[in-house]
């Protein structure tokens, strides 16, 4: 488990911030005490892609994290990154306002009308593309700034390290890539699987497989889990079951039963970090707005120290780092999701 | 025109033969549809055709008198996805407006917007709302296809107040592009990687279906793409979509009894009695999206009885 020396000699080099979730004002205090770079998070309604009943911020607790974190010297990123539906765009607009007064850094966008709004009304607040933007090239990437005076953009899981690299050769705007979380398998911003079987979807009002919809059912000594009635998994007795997001589900297919979309994994790409910053990446985000604070703490102090660990030569992957993340990792697997060959 | 809504086929999804396609699309050529799609729009290993078979084609069905729009990836990955999607913007700025550019991602509407190419903004790019359709209409778009998720409440106002010479393309027959991945879940199936799945996409001329533990199908994986298992079809919502003044209607093409499916839609535009083929779907129809409901759900009345009942009316 021993990586290269990273390339300094490149010039793209450079020691990615790390941008850490919070679903909630003790999450945001444990990612800024941890050594976060930035934190990142949304508000209590349908302009949040992770609009998860009695998590997120109102104004007030926004307030309160914006000064806790900018007192330490941290960012905040505001997401308003689901796509304002038709005739309700004042919803969308008050979030982007809300945003800008309170102080945060900067909003993560994904609808371009939303975006153009933000530019013009809001300059000074710095505009990063969202991940549900689904941007996957550099030509996307770039008319962004263009149009819009995007500073950063994130990447959907999607793309291999080479393409990332790719990416960073022919932009200017700063590239953000997924680092540590539960993994979209699924390009982000272009997945209707929550809505084709309950109505709703993270473009829509910000959440995927939701749990109003989530039903648990005994039969003998088999627990079926189900979404909107569709049986996602079942469960033997001693198996652990997970909720029951759609596309982790065990489905039959050909006569085969399986995970035949993806198996519950986690993206971990510590051991990538020297070619992630070779690669000249400006961020590593950790996914889990949903998760809890301690959950939020350990694995920004562990991404802490490993990209703290790129600054002197000879970057080697410390085996308690691993053990640390392998902890949390959901499935307890982790992967390099599609910055790796297998996938390919 | 004096049809009062425009027919359109869909890109084709899967992956077929060069045979299959060309002969599918001598079919189109002759059929009722208006407009005709062409091109790879789901994955860049698909190689049965090149870009220019694909810009070949396209020409064909210009001068065959078709509306003729070529289809972008909606995935760009790679440099060579980006090479591809140049060749594609300058047949269409060669044809002199004849054929036009259908957009999936930002890159697209970026590059045909800089050739000064006229574009349809793909379900893919995900316009939701009136201020994003005005700011594409502004970068040249001339169409917009709704994201498949959206309910007529979504739809209606967006038509109702589009922009000057935008028109609305709306999705109404086919199993429902949901979801695209870096992962090609057919290959993953026959246990295989990616880059050497030996196309086996080319076996599955309309998917492979994923049915749930208890039997029920309900998705279809073709290649990097996942769909829906039943069919959308919205052929009982004809007099709905009339009434709306929607611009045009994208049948997405299968293998089997496409041109009847044609057949029974042109049909129903005209007011006439129209019923779909039996063996036109493999596991029934869909119509809930367009219903605000969950997009697997049944809510109209079976397709064949309520478009006669409604062509009598």
């Amino acid at each position: 488990m021993v990586s290269s020396t990273p390339t300094t000699t490149t010039s793209a080099f450079r020691i990615p911030h790390l941008v850490c979730p919070a679903g909630s004002l003790p999450a945001l205090k444990s990612a800024v005490d941890n050594g976060a770079d930035a934190v990142y998070l949304g508000f209590k309604n349908a302009t949040n892609a992770r609009n998860f009943a009695g998590l997120n911020f109102d104004d007030k607790s926004l307030r309160e994290g914006v000064r806790y974190a900018r007192d330490r010297g941290r960012e905040v990123l505001v997401a308003i990154n689901t796509y304002p539906q038709a005739g309700r765009l004042a919803e969308w607009h008050g979030a982007v306002d809300a945003a800008a007064d309170l102080g945060a850094t900067a909003v993560i966008l994904a609808d371009v009308g939303l975006l153009a709004y933000a530019a013009e009304r809001h300059p000074a607040l710095h505009r990063h593309l969202s991940v549900q933007g689904s941007a996957t090239s550099y030509e996307a990437i770039n008319f962004a700034q263009d149009a819009f005076g995007v500073r950063r953009a994130v990447l959907p899981r999607v793309l291999t390290l080479a393409q990332v690299e790719n990416v960073v050769r022919h932009t200017t705007v700063e590239i953000e890539v997924f680092g540590f979380g539960s993994l979209c398998v699924m390009n982000e911003g272009r997945c209707w699987l929550s809505s084709y079987a309950t109505g709703e979807s993270p473009n829509t009002v910000g959440a995927c497989s939701p749990a109003k919809y989530v039903r648990w059912e005994q039969q003998g000594k088999t627990m079926n889990a189900r979404l909107n009635g569709i049986l996602i998994d079942s469960y033997g007795e001693g198996e652990p079951a997970g909720y029951p997001t759609l596309c982790k589900g065990r489905f039959e297919v050909a006569g085969e039963t399986g995970y035949a979309l993806e198996e519950p994994t986690s993206l971990n790409v510590v051991e990538l970090l020297p070619q992630i910053a070779a690669a000249g990446v400006a961020a590593i985000k950790v996914e889990g707005r949903q998760r809890s604070p301690a959950y939020v703490g350990q694995v920004t102090r562990v991404l802490r120290q490993a990209i703290d660990a790129l600054k002197a030569p000879g970057f080697a992957v410390k085996p308690a780092w691993q053990s640390e993340l392998a902890k949390v990792a959901e499935g307890h697997q982790v992967t390099l999701g599609a910055y790796d060959r297998p996938w390919r | 025109m004096s049809n009062p809504i425009k027919l359109a086929i869909g890109p084709i999804l899967f992956y077929w033969s060069k045979d299959e396609v060309q002969n599918f699309y001598l079919q189109a050529s002759d059929s009722p549809a208006d407009i005709v799609y062409v091109g790879e729009s789901v994955c860049s290993r698909r190689c049965q055709l090149r870009t220019s078979d694909w810009i070949g084609l396209a020409k064909d069905l210009a001068a065959a008198g078709k509306d003729v729009v070529l289809s972008a990836l909606a995935l760009a990955e790679s440099e060579g996805d980006l090479i591809a999607l140049r060749k594609l913007v300058a047949a269409c700025a060669e044809s002199g407006g004849r054929i036009r550019l259908e957009a999936n991602d930002l890159g697209a509407v970026k590059v045909a917007a800089e050739a000064g190419v006229p574009f349809v903004c793909g379900p893919h790019l995900n316009v939701y709302n009136e201020a994003t359709l005005a700011w594409f209409a502004a970068k040249g778009a001339v169409a917009w296809v709704p994201p498949l998720e959206a309910p007529r409440s979504l739809i209606a106002p967006l038509h109702a107040s589009r922009p000057v010479g935008m028109a609305t393309e709306v999705f109404a027959w086919g199993k429902i592009p949901l979801a695209f991945s870096a992962r090609c879940f057919t290959a993953r199936h026959y246990g295989l990687k990616k880059d050497d799945c030996q196309f086996r996409c080319l076996d599955h001329a309309d998917g492979l279906t994923l049915a749930t533990r208890e039997g029920q199908s309900f998705l279809t994986m073709n290649g990097i793409q996942t769909m829906s298992a039943q069919h959308y079809s919205l052929l009982a919502e004809l007099p709905a979509l009339l009434d709306l003044g929607i611009d045009a209607l994208r049948l997405s093409p299968q293998s089997k009894d496409f041109f009847a499916v044609l057949a029974a839609f042109d049909a129903a535009r005209r007011g006439e009695p129209a019923g779909l083929p039996a063996a036109c779907t493999d596991h029934g129809t869909c119509d809930g999206y367009w219903h605000g409901q969950a997009g697997i759900a049944k809510v109209g009345a079976e397709d064949d009885t309520l478009v006669v009942a409604a062509s009598g009316a």
